[in-house]
């Protein structure tokens, strides 16, 4: 047994090494509790369906969300909008289709299965009217970000004025959270910004947090089912680990060795 | 193989058995006598070989759900994440698989390392085990490239940038492999079919690597041959098989939380973002498990001579039966060995912390002295070590340390010299 902590703790000196290294060169985050942390996490259904109209309201007109289905609003361990809700979602889009039997292509409201819908046409109609920036896709956002949703949350909240001796291009911002500190996306959220329609009061910190819960579900969608299956996994796992430690000992009994 | 003649009871079995001697096979590997001293460090190989019928199982059923296209690769990823029926999970410990495998591989590598089982008779063993490796880190890079994500095609075009080193043909051979004048479609979908085909390759060559362990037979921690089977090994079944399982249990535990609880902590970030080939990624950094030799490659200021860096200091590793002169076997009974290895073990953990940093400042320092420190310990250090070392006395047979109570060498008799061989 000895030789298993000593494994254990080989193991666990390693990947430290690889966290620091990865660790390098980062500024502190703004912190706040996530409910999906730790490994009995679960999504604030109330701060997804309050982050999906952030999303909705602010974030939608130009960044595109573009593996996610309205279907996906309505399945368990997501914001679990009421099919009605999500219907009535998706049909205030209008999505192209066609051909129809004329050869025309025509819009019409949308459906749960389809997709969300771009703000653009395409990444060149999108970087033309961003000056130059493409806003990308949030769908896995939070994943493809170094600092996670700690990043994003802070990068929501993280405007300042430029300090002194920072000259700023037109249509470049100043956010001590982005890399380099200089971003071409404005602030985008404000005091009151959007009105919840559960009451919630939509401070800038309060819209942050639950639009950042909204990327890590779309991140994420099965975040909840993993963290459930994980824990009856683990606790099978050390139970059988057990019963074939004892079984081991009583097989190595039979020879003086001991095991 | 085995020492006595197996004859099946039934008649069945004879008559299919005089035909194809697979109960005869199946026989050996149940009675197959194994040193009975064996340490949990030992355990590895069984993890291994269930590493790499995980990584196969869970690529198959991911290869039924891939598209091995520029255009949709990203996407089909997506698609599996999202809607393939736990698709997000076949997909975690494939992913993390491949880390598990290569954490399991090193310690199975150093494990050798330390108790000299590389050495006299079983370097064929070992040098099958490299090329494995080799085969390894192939299928690990070729398998980090299919989701194209932008470190998948940086990544790529970085590698396979290295080609381009060798005099005179280096471009085209670039070219030809590339299918192309850059990482593209043709890339990725000849990418995919090697990263298919690898795995079978690592397969049969662990049938041979298994094989031919099962000639001379296990090393041990003594690192002294068996002298008596009868008191020296047990049966490989059930002694080793519930052994080989209780530790590969606590390994899966390890393998789970990372599959459940962060499973995306040993990956890098940027390969959430689809591959494009306009902006290139402000750090390209492999793999964890390649970072070492990543380190090599950088450390050499010329771009033909770090790539031959980076490859001698595996192939080094097969000359090793032939560099380590000693006739001592185990680190146990070489004090100054002993020291060198941990020197070692060190060395390449710094390595593979300054290869995951930019190749700037003192960062680059440190590679230069870890990258010469490294080649230092296998060309120099282990053949003098072999001849000056004066190493501790070595117990006579396996039982006797263990019949004598303690683990350490107070109740063994003293000799000089070892003459095991």
């Amino acid at each position: 047994m000895k030789n298993f902590f000593r494994i254990s703790f080989l193991i666990a000196l390693f990947f430290g090494f690889q966290f620091n290294s990865n660790a390098a060169e980062k500024v502190e985050y703004l912190k706040t509790d996530w409910s999906f942390k730790g490994p009995f996490g679960k999504f604030d259904r109330a701060a997804l369906q309050r982050g999906y109209q952030v999303y909705q309201e602010v974030c939608s007109s130009c960044h595109s969300m573009k593996y996610l289905s309205y279907r996906n609003l309505v399945e368990e361990g997501g914001p679990e909008f009421s099919v009605e809700q999500a219907k009535a979602i998706a049909a205030s889009f209008e999505v192209k289709d066609g051909p129809n039997a004329d050869g025309e292509m025509f819009m019409r409201p949308g459906r749960l299965s389809d997709k969300f819908v771009m703000p653009y046409e395409n990444e060149k109609a999108a970087q033309a009217a961003n000056g130059g920036a493409y806003p990308p896709d949030m769908t896995v956002l939070v994943k493809a970000r170094g600092g996670g949703v700690d990043y994003i949350y802070s990068l929501l909240q993280g405007y300042e004025d430029p300090p002194a001796g920072v000259t700023l291009d037109e249509g470049v911002y100043y956010n001590k959270y982005m890399y380099g500190n200089k971003i071409k996306m404005s602030n985008q959220l404000s005091d009151g910004l959007v009105e919840y329609s559960d009451g919630t009061n939509a401070s800038v910190q309060q819209m942050a947090k639950d639009v950042t819960t909204f990327l890590m579900w779309t991140a994420e969608p099965h975040l909840e089912t993993r963290h459930k299956m994980g824990f009856k996994a683990i606790v099978y796992l050390i139970i059988l680990t057990v019963l074939v430690y004892f079984s081991m000992k009583r097989i190595w009994s039979r020879i003086e060795t001991k095991v | 193989m085995s020492e006595h003649e197996y004859t099946p009871k039934s008649k069945v079995g004879k008559w299919f058995n005089d035909r194809l001697p697979l109960l005869t096979l199946a026989n050996h590997l149940t009675d197959y006598p194994t040193p009975k001293n064996l340490n949990y460090w030992w355990t590895f190989g069984g993890i291994l070989t269930f590493c790499l019928i995980t990584q196969i199982v869970t690529g198959l059923v991911l290869a039924m759900h891939y598209i091995a296209h520029a255009d949709m690769a990203f996407q089909s990823v997506e698609h599996i994440m999202r809607d393939v029926n736990y698709g997000w999970l076949i997909r975690y410990i494939h992913a993390n698989g491949a880390s598990m495998f290569f954490l399991a591989v090193y310690i199975h590598i150093f494990r050798s390392l330390f108790y000299g089982s590389y050495k006299s008779p079983r370097e064929i063993i070992w040098i099958i085990g490299i090329i494995i490796y080799l085969l390894m880190m192939a299928a690990a890079f070729l398998g980090y490239v299919l989701p194209w994500g932008q470190m998948s095609f940086w990544g790529a075009t970085v590698i396979t940038n290295l080609f381009s080193a060798i005099p005179l043909v280096g471009e085209g051979i670039v070219t030809w492999l590339w299918g192309g004048y850059s990482v593209d479609n043709p890339t990725l979908t000849r990418f995919f079919t090697l990263h298919y085909l690898i795995p079978f390759l690592i397969l049969g060559l662990v049938v041979l690597h298994i094989w031919a362990l099962h000639v001379p037979g296990n090393n041990n921690p003594i690192g002294i041959d068996i002298k008596k089977p009868s008191k020296d090994t047990v049966p490989f079944h059930p002694y080793i098989v519930i052994k080989d399982g209780f530790a590969l249990l606590m390994f899966m535990i390890v393998f789970a939380f990372f599959v459940f609880y962060t499973p995306n902590i040993l990956g890098h970030a940027d390969n959430y973002i689809e591959a494009n080939p306009l902006v290139t990624p402000a750090h390209i950094v492999p793999e964890w498990y390649l970072l070492p030799f990543y380190a090599i490659l950088r450390s050499v200021p010329d771009k033909l001579l770090g790539v031959i860096a980076m490859l001698s200091a595996i192939l080094i590793l097969a000359a090793l039966p032939w560099l380590d002169t000693s006739k001592i076997r185990s680190a146990v009974f070489r004090p100054l060995y002993k020291q060198f290895y941990w020197i070692l073990v060190a060395d390449v953990l710094i390595l593979g912390y300054v290869g995951a940093m930019p190749a700037e400042g003192l960062y680059l320092l440190i590679a230069r002295i870890a990258t010469a420190y490294y080649f230092l310990h296998f060309l120099v250090v282990l053949p003098i070590l072999g001849f000056k070392e004066r190493t501790t006395p070595v117990p006579l047979s396996i039982t006797e340390p263990i019949l004598g109570g303690s683990p350490n060498l107070a109740a063994v008799k003293k000799r000089d010299t070892f003459k095991d061989q």
